[in-house]
């Protein structure tokens, strides 16, 4: 995934008003992107293209469905790991490659690898955590949610 | 809250994205062998029970210029947590916030806050904001800087369940 700033220029204000309109909930119905697309005054093939773009670009890492392991009866779990600096790529794949890892990012602290275990059962993250440290002898510290406050961040693009 | 082998279908095939053409539920129904309405009907109901929180966009905050995004966490008194939590979480510069375990010796920290901002200059501006907010209910507090995006795929579900 890109991480530096796109180009200036890049997105136009249409491109920008599509990128807030799709933080919203699309519809689910026979035709989805002919509600966003006609107060945007684009057809739904042109919202189409502007999307396409827009992940072509980077500017968008996803489109689709966002699940709640919880609500499925599963489990998310934030977790760390304190990696020494030599063996980082070598951790790094080893924890990757579990599924279960949804996201993971390298934090400049001495817990510098921090990833989210997204388990279909509860039981699945200490399973997963368990065999991430013994296939890597480190210790997996766990940070599972107690309480969530507030999840409605929205980028302006 | 259940979901059966059908629904997994349905997750599993949208799991890397929503197929972009003008009928797309009709689009993952070809794929699964299923009509387009029983694939409208039942992401609906999973959209109405929660397993499906929405269908969007996830926007790549660095692409759109906040390159700076810091997860800023705080050693907050236990008894005064949920009240100043929900504060720091209404903040708008906050886009999670959660109330999670300390691992103690190393990691005393039981509040997290992720602060995104265009530089870090911004961020540290939001963090004192949090500070001020906090106020002697916080006995400590760092901020840690992404520095790598190591993995992003989100939740995958395996379909044989």
């Amino acid at each position: 995934m890109k991480r530096a700033p796109l180009p200036p220029g890049s997105l136009d204000n249409t491109d920008c008003r599509v990128l807030n309109a799709l933080q919203d909930r699309l519809p689910i119905d026979h035709s989805p992107f002919a509600e966003v697309a006609g107060p945007l005054g684009l057809t739904v093939d042109e919202l189409i293209a502007r999307i396409a773009r827009l992940r072509e670009l980077g500017a968008i890492t996803r489109f689709g469905p966002f699940l709640d392991a919880a609500a499925m009866g599963g489990a998310f779990c934030l977790c760390a790991i304190s990696v020494p600096e030599a063996r980082f790529d070598e951790v790094m794949t080893l924890v990757n490659a579990h599924p279960e890892v949804a996201h993971n990012y390298e934090r400049q602290h001495h817990l510098n690898m921090w990833f989210v275990l997204a388990c279909e059962k509860p039981e699945g993250i200490a399973r997963v955590a368990k065999r991430i440290e013994a296939e890597t002898g480190l210790h997996v510290h766990l940070f599972p949610k107690l309480k969530e406050f507030f999840i409605g961040f929205r980028v302006t693009a | 809250m259940s979901i059966d082998a059908i629904d997994r279908k349905i997750i599993a095939a949208t799991a890397s994205g929503l197929p972009l053409v003008p009928h797309p539920f009709a689009e993952v129904a070809s794929w699964i062998g299923l009509q387009e309405n029983e694939v409208i009907a039942r992401m609906t109901r999973m959209q109405d029970v929660g397993i499906i929180r929405r269908i969007a966009v996830a926007p790549n905050h660095y692409a759109l210029g906040m390159v700076a995004n810091g997860m800023s966490v705080w050693d907050v008194d236990d008894s005064d947590a949920e009240r100043l939590g929900a504060r720091v979480g209404a903040l708008e510069c906050v886009s999670h916030c959660y109330l999670r375990p300390r691992s103690l010796p190393q990691w005393p920290y039981n509040l997290f806050a992720m602060i995104h901002g265009q530089t870090r200059d911004e961020v540290e501006r939001k963090r004192a904001g949090i500070a001020d907010l906090l106020g002697s209910s916080c006995r400590g507090s760092d901020v840690l800087y992404s520095t790598r995006i190591l993995k992003k795929t989100g939740m995958r579900l395996s379909e044989g369940g």
